[in-house]
């Protein structure tokens, strides 16, 4: 057991040593350029991130990140709608985009000789999409069609939606990123337009590649297809500070569902937030003790154990933009209820907040975060996203190769302070949903009501 | 040999006026052997990264279960939950202290084990010990089968509250009928509830054999250190033998139509009907053929009718899914109430339309430069190598399969997939399922 663990370490300095390969180039019109070689395989990912999402937004524009990331491929001064698809699609590409609270990012897969293609429709529609009126009335029909799909009729996500809003009462990430319903009726060319021109443009955004090229072929690309874009003055987003709880926030969620759910938030904090700093990785390492597979605690404990969860689930996320929440949530074994899970959940926390983390719990863990950055590397795009992500909220890409030692240098002490200060019922947002009757029968002739719900949250959206 | 492939080819491609990529458009070299015990092996050396990917497959999924649905799902889902003198957590700490990852799950055709690891000896090898245990000498402890039985019973009702999910089982159901496909491998409420110990014991005895078995293997190791893996992992079962060829699935001779009441937004629309063996001889055409009609995501035909031009859903598809039998042919969408008779009959003009004319010869060019292209893509990674080992191996397809796969897709001219679709795909007789509020219509509903 030793050995792997000396092993590992090794294996750490190593990777940390092939991480600096990463190459960066700003040009002169402030587009940062990031490129990873990989000569794994003939190929290249590239990738533009826009530092604008959902947490951008406010009140009556909610949505309006995610439907302009729709837009992008509704046309521009020189390609008509949906050129830009099809001709990534000649030439084998992969391409698509996606929305998150902090970033909106467009990225094309392809051999790694085409990525002067990617680039030169990239460069096009970063300063020139025309936005048609017809198109837009088209394709705002289809974002609301997204927003049935994965939140209107899916009680989970219905639930989650209200939670976040609850959850939060100023912070930007109350806003759900797929936009209110009311405010995507509401929405209308001339504000995407505004949005647009506000946001996009090669000083808001980071250009990752990453894939079999040197750094040089790519940097002269880039410099050639995006070097003469003009740069705009970007008026960053106003602080929206979240105020202090004041104590437990509880809510029920009803709608037609046969299963009940229940999520538990703590506000929690983030990297570039935190003091002392190390405090989101201990939150991160935290999350993993709880849930890090299927020999962490819920699992072993209240799926296994004592079999009040037949589901169970903790996460945090150190990298965002703004703090953010440590969740857990569950979904109650046969015949248990949520009320159970509940204190179950809650036992769960007051534990890591009594007993320093076992060191062999520990050492698993660090053991399984040293191992997923090796296997990472099996993804050019994931290697890619975690460049551009880490850039785009403000944290810098160099922590790409500084996190893991981070990580596993985080104590069982450290681990417990977070837990004591963080985890607790003043930071505490309960959600409940209960399931309502689904009415129609599979052969019945009754139908149900339709839910109806204008609130709010969830995750993230592809094109 | 090799040579001679990419000459060929590319003759093809300027006959075709194609571009041909710059990068090699040969697979990975694959090896392949028996185990002692003979189980089939497939092995790409991939030494960059220090990680391997195992999957280890058996013709044990569900088209096995004999009518007690959710059998061998179960039984795979058990591997993990004890092995020997090994309880569940013991499993699992043993994997997840070295990093490694390591599932089983059965789908309709295949029960497939994944592993993966680092590379480095003391992980690799309590990561191997643990995996050939929990494949030969699984417990199936009666209390951890209750227990993974009410999750599932959990899971399932969850099923029942997502109108895409309930939706996609009852198109197999009609797509299949009495054939062992239209089952879905979850189980139902009523068979997972009547599954006992002893079931799951005999399906493993019996279908979880070395002659029933594929390694696929891609990672760091030398092909003598692959040779060592694969007997290691295979040497407690035993030799035993494939199970029979599933029975040919019947076409559907009559259009059925389910409509099942369900209180949501919007309306999901499903239409199939038997589709395409993966040993096809219309494979190719009816492969490039669907990529044109809903294949291609944002650039297929289906999505031009149906999302860019009216705005009507945000997901819209076709496609084939090959299995041993003819697999399904199947078509989705999803839209508001109101529209969805609309929609469903887009979506009908747009199939009936590509049958009866095929694609015009710039959406097959485009086409064929889009699959081709994307060629070095597909196996850029050594967790979609290993998945390509494993249906190459199941299925049996020739190891050159990915040499050549650029090379078929491209001779494929636009009459073959005209005809083969003509043959092939007969919307007059699709089984459609529609879930949605249940209004008052149900006069042309029936069943």
């Amino acid at each position: 057991m030793k050995s792997i663990l000396i092993m590992l370490g090794v294996l750490v300095t190593h990777l940390a040593a092939a991480g600096s390969q990463v190459h960066e180039r700003v040009l002169d019109n402030g587009l940062k350029v990031l490129m990873k070689p990989d000569h794994r395989a003939p190929i290249v990912t590239s990738q533009v991130w826009y530092k604008v999402g959902s947490s951008y937004e406010h009140g009556g524009l909610t949505g309006i990140s995610h439907v302009l990331e729709h837009m992008m491929f509704k046309g521009t001064k020189r390609l008509a709608p949906g050129e830009f698809s099809r001709i990534i699609a000649e030439h084998g590409g992969r391409e698509n985009a996606f929305t998150g609270r902090d970033y909106t990012a467009y990225y094309q897969t392809l051999a790694k000789d085409r990525l002067a293609i990617a680039f030169e429709l990239e460069a096009e529609r970063m300063r020139n999409l025309t936005l048609p009126e017809e198109e837009f009335a088209k394709e705002l029909e289809v974002v609301k069609e997204e927003r049935r799909l994965r939140t209107e009729d899916d009680p989970e996500s219905l639930t989650f939606e209200q939670f976040n809003a609850t959850a939060y009462e100023a912070s930007p990430y109350r806003i759900p990123i797929i936009g209110r319903a009311s405010d995507l009726e509401h929405l209308k060319v001339a504000d995407l337009r505004d949005w647009y021109h506000r946001w996009y443009a090669p000083n808001n955004a980071t250009l990752v590649v990453v894939g079999d090229l040197e750094p040089e072929t790519v940097f002269l690309l880039a410099e050639k297809h995006f070097g003469p874009l003009e740069p705009e003055q970007i008026r960053p987003p106003k602080v929206r500070g979240e105020p202090v709880q004041r104590g437990e926030k509880r809510l029920r969620v009803k709608a037609p569902a046969k299963e009940p759910y229940l999520i538990l938030g703590y506000k929690a904090t983030a990297l570039g937030h935190a003091e002392p700093a190390w405090e989101p990785y201990a939150l991160e390492m935290l999350a993993a003790v709880l849930d890090g597979g299927s020999s962490a605690r819920f699992s072993r404990e209240l799926v296994r154990g004592t079999r009040v969860a037949a589901s169970a689930g903790a996460g945090y996320d150190a990298f965002s933009r703004l703090p953010g929440l440590f969740l857990i949530d569950g979904t109650p074994a046969q015949g248990r209820t949520l009320e159970a899970l509940e204190q179950a959940f809650r036992a769960q926390v007051e534990r890591v907040q009594r007993e320093p983390v076992a060191a062999s719990e520990l050492a698993r863990i660090r053991t399984q975060v040293v191992a997923h950055k090796v296997y990472e590397q099996d993804s050019v795009f994931y290697q890619a996203m975690q460049l551009g992500r880490l850039e785009t909220v403000g944290l810098g890409w160099p922590l790409v190769d500084r996190y893991v030692e981070h990580l596993r240098r985080v104590t069982p002490e450290q681990i417990q302070a977070v837990a004591r200060k963080y985890l607790v019922a003043d930071r505490l947002t309960v959600a409940l949903l209960e399931p309502q009757p689904l009415d129609g029968k599979r052969d019945g002739k009754q139908n149900g009501k339709q839910p109806r719900s204008k609130a709010a949250g969830g995750p993230g959206h592809a094109h | 040999m090799r040579t001679d492939n990419i000459r060929i080819f590319s003759i093809a491609c300027a006959l075709l006026g194609l571009a041909v990529a710059s990068a090699a458009e040969a697979g990975p070299k694959i090896e392949t052997w028996e185990t002692t015990k003979g189980a089939r092996v497939l092995f790409v050396a991939a030494p960059d990264l220090p990680m391997l990917d195992v999957r280890l497959v058996f013709d044990a999924g569900s088209a096995r279960d004999d009518k007690r649905s959710g059998l061998a799902s179960l039984t795979a889902n058990m591997l993990t939950q004890g092995a020997g003198e090994w309880d569940a957590d013991t499993i699992a700490e043993r994997i997840e202290s070295v990093g490694a990852e390591f599932s089983a799950s059965a789908a309709r055709d295949m029960a497939t084990l994944s592993l993966r690891t680092l590379t480095a000896e003391s992980a690799l090898d309590q990561a191997l010990e643990t995996v050939a245990k929990s494949l030969s000498k699984p417990r199936f402890d009666q209390a951890d089968f209750e227990r993974v039985r009410e999750n599932r019973l959990v899971a399932l009702r969850q099923d029942e509250q997502d109108p895409s999910t309930l939706g996609s089982k009852a198109i197999y159901r009609k797509v299949f009928g009495d054939h062992p496909y239209a089952a879905d491998s979850a189980g139902t409420l009523e068979t997972v509830s009547a599954i006992r110990r002893e079931e799951l014991v005999e399906f493993h005895r019996r279908y979880y054999v070395a002659g029933n078995a594929v390694v696929a293997i891609v990672g760091a190791l030398a092909q003598e250190q692959a040779r060592d893996l694969a007997e290691r992992l295979t040497a407690d079962l035993d030799t035993g033998e494939p199970p029979p060829e599933l029975p040919p699935v019947p076409e559907l001779s009559d259009p059925v139509l389910e409509r099942l009441s369900f209180p949501s937004t919007q309306t999901h629309v499903f239409a199939g009907q038997p589709g395409m063996r993966r040993l096809d001889p219309d494979y190719f055409p009816l492969y490039v053929g669907n990529h044109i009609l809903g294949g291609s995501g944002l650039v297929s035909l289906l999505m031009d009718e149906v999302r860019e031009k009216r705005g009507l859903s945000y997901s819209v598809y076709s496609y084939f899914y090959p299995m041993s039998q003819r697999g399904p042919f199947l078509m989705g969408l999803q839209t508001k109430n109101d529209q969805a008779d609309q929609a469903r009959a887009v979506l009908m003009d747009t199939v009936r339309r590509f049958r009866e004319q095929g694609p015009t010869e710039a959406e097959l060019t485009a086409a064929i430069k889009h699959i081709t292209g994307g060629f070095p893509r597909r196996i850029a990674s050594n967790s979609k190598v290993v998945g390509y080992l494993a249906v190459i191996g199941f299925y049996g397809l020739p190891l050159d399969y990915l040499d050549r796969f650029s090379e078929r897709v491209s001779k494929i001219r636009a009459e073959q997939i005209r005809d083969a679709f003509h043959r092939r795909v007969h919307p007059d007789r699709f089984a459609t399922v529609i879930v949605g509020p249940r209004e008052d219509r149900a006069a042309d509903g029936e069943d």
